[in-house]
């Protein structure tokens, strides 16, 4: 199913302050939107997608937030936008983020998210729309992220982002 | 991106001299850093990634960690956080920074014009008061940062936001960011560097730059700069880090490329507040002062608005005058450094005296940690950066961001209120 959210949905809505005082990824994607939206966290199901409006992740740095998404294992975070730090987080998390047009979407359209041919399908609605994930998203997130990336290729391939 | 004119905004400089080649908007750049700051909660994040890719750090004396967000810490929770970042501190024989707010101790002490600096927290940008790049990150970019001294960016397009026009009275630079916040949105600055200028900003000191910058956060900016002058040479001096303005190599070139160019004149502007919850929901004081707002806590304090020369704002208003009666009142200094100026003007024995509660220096109660959370239904103004729902404690309170005069004023009423009345 669809998380349906609108512009604007800050990471304190994501993990508020006083609950992420945590490293551990089971205990964050337990509290996902747990004020916000108290029922995202009893309810999540893997695969399930993200739907948002403009500068979603706006806020605070702090990483929990991806780490807490990434741990209920959506399917990626569709938007109209993104906040330049919960992107790059992503990125480095592996958490997968697509720029689209959420407008229609609806809480119980069937989605495909097709990463090969990049395409979004809302299969409910029978659109079949083109989606542009950077080279570098894919990567990373093939990878789970830089760090395991690093580990795997080591330091010096940093210099190597630039050319996915 | 290739130009047939050479010119270069202060942003593309201060990249080109980071990563050894001349770089301009949208490129992508494997960058040198100067320095690399992560606190009491973003660090604990880093430090499993670290030891992932690394035993040691590229260079101790180029890592800044500081305990801001809740020290000393208010649980069990925070103390292990702390305590783990402790034993990486030893092991990496770094200093672990105990003086206040990280964004303000970095200004005090370490922020050179044209370093660039990356900080594992969303405020980074405050350091472009100075003149530097100082861009937020998350814990997994400082750990890379901590363990090679790189960061990968892309080169951001620039904003120039000019503010011009003589402040009127009891309007403050904190207004003049939520005039700016109000007109740009709260993605407005998204991936950019907003670049402010204009002889409102000249004739502004580091500090009043400070709040601008801090709060180009809030507009999703992912740097914002003031080009250094004698003002920052000034600051800088006055702290202790002798600097010589050169007149001009670290400005943007006349014909530089900006992605646009807003203008401001604030001679006309009046105490602003940014009403719950978005930064840009932003009423004058003396609109919202009709509603008759009551509130149950005044927060004095944050990375945005609690230098000494905000505190003297609040003295000024405060000296003579009572609080209003059970309203909590509380002021974080924003550093160790501005606590002792408070201490030796008198300030400390003042706001004690009225009733007021002074915490230690740091980040206080504007993330909800702890010294100052809000419970179900209150209100509570702040000087703060942030009035997102349960960004101070409960989804049902209410935060209202306003200057440290409009805070002031409106502890001695209770209610929200338009400072002008309460200037001497």
């Amino acid at each position: 199913m669809n998380w349906l959210f609108g512009d604007n949905i800050n990471t304190d809505l994501i993990t508020p302050g006083r609950y992420n005082i945590t490293t551990d990824p089971v205990k964050l994607a337990s509290i996902a939107f747990i004020e916000y939206c108290p029922e995202f966290h009893r309810n999540v199901k893997k695969g399930d997608f993200i739907v948002a409006g403009e500068n979603f992740g706006c806020g605070s740095s702090r990483e929990t937030a991806v780490i807490s998404l990434k741990h209920c294992h959506v399917s990626a975070v569709l938007a109209k936008s993104f906040a330049r730090i919960f992107y790059r987080n992503s990125l480095n998390i592996g958490l997968l983020l697509v720029n689209v047009d959420t407008e229609r979407i609806k809480k119980h359209d069937r989605l495909i998210l097709d990463i090969e041919n990049q395409t979004l399908t809302n299969e409910t609605r029978e659109i079949i729309e083109k989606i542009t994930i950077p080279a570098m998203m894919l990567r990373l997130n093939r990878e789970g992220g830089i760090i395991p990336y690093l580990q795997k290729h080591g330091l010096d391939s940093l210099s190597d982002l630039e050319r996915f | 991106m290739a130009k047939s004119d050479s010119s270069q905004t202060i942003t593309e400089k201060i990249f080109s001299a980071h990563s050894g080649k001349r770089v301009y908007t949208g490129d992508f750049v494997l960058a040198n850093l100067d320095l690399v700051m992560a606190h009491d909660t973003t660090c604990a994040w880093a430090l499993d990634s670290f030891y992932k890719i690394a035993r040691k750090v590229w260079d101790k004396k180029k890592i800044f960690i500081t305990f801001d967000h809740a020290y000393p810490a208010p649980n069990v929770e925070m103390a292990r956080l702390q305590s783990a970042i402790r034993r990486f501190a030893d092991e990496q024989v770094i200093p672990i920074i105990t003086d206040g707010v990280c964004h303000q101790v970095m200004a005090e002490r370490f922020i050179n014009p044209g370093d660039l600096i990356v900080g594992a927290d969303s405020h980074s940008p405050t350091g472009g008061g100075l003149g530097a790049l100082t861009i937020g990150v998350g814990s997994t970019d400082a750990a890379i940062a901590m363990a090679t001294g790189k960061c990968w960016f892309k080169v951001p397009p620039t904003v120039r936001i000019e503010i011009n026009g003589k402040l009127p009275k009891g309007v403050f630079s904190k207004d003049v960011c939520l005039n700016v916040a109000r007109k740009m949105g709260p993605a407005g600055g998204n991936y950019k560097t907003l670049e402010y200028g204009g002889e409102t900003i000249y004739s502004f000191d580091v500090p009043d730059r400070l709040s601008l910058t801090n709060m180009s956060a809030e507009m999703g900016a992912k740097a914002a700069i003031v080009e250094p002058d004698e003002n920052t040479t000034e600051y800088l001096n006055r702290n202790n880090r002798p600097y010589k303005f050169n007149g001009g190599e670290l400005t943007s070139d006349r014909n530089a490329n900006y992605d646009k160019v807003v203008h401001f004149d604030i001679s006309d502007l009046a105490p602003l507040i940014a009403k719950p919850p978005d930064v840009d929901n932003v009423a004058t004081a003396s609109e919202v002062e009709k509603e008759r707002i009551k509130l149950d806590q005044v927060f004095i304090g944050s990375c945005t608005n609690c230098r000494i020369e905000d505190l003297d704002s609040v003295a000024s208003i405060w000296k003579n005058r009572r609080l209003s009666p059970g309203l909590r009142v509380i002021v974080s200094p924003a550093s160790k450094l501005v606590y002792l100026q408070a201490l030796k003007k008198g300030y400390i024995d003042l706001f004690m005296k009225l009733g007021a509660i002074v915490t230690c220096p740091g980040c206080g109660p504007c993330l909800g940690r702890h010294q100052g959370v809000l419970a179900d239904d209150e209100v509570c103004v702040s000087t703060s950066n942030r009035n997102f729902t349960g960004r101070m404690g409960s989804p049902k309170a209410l935060i209202y961001l306003a200057s440290p005069a409009t805070a002031a004023a409106s502890a001695i009423t209770g209610f929200i209120t338009d400072p002008r009345n309460y200037l001497s």
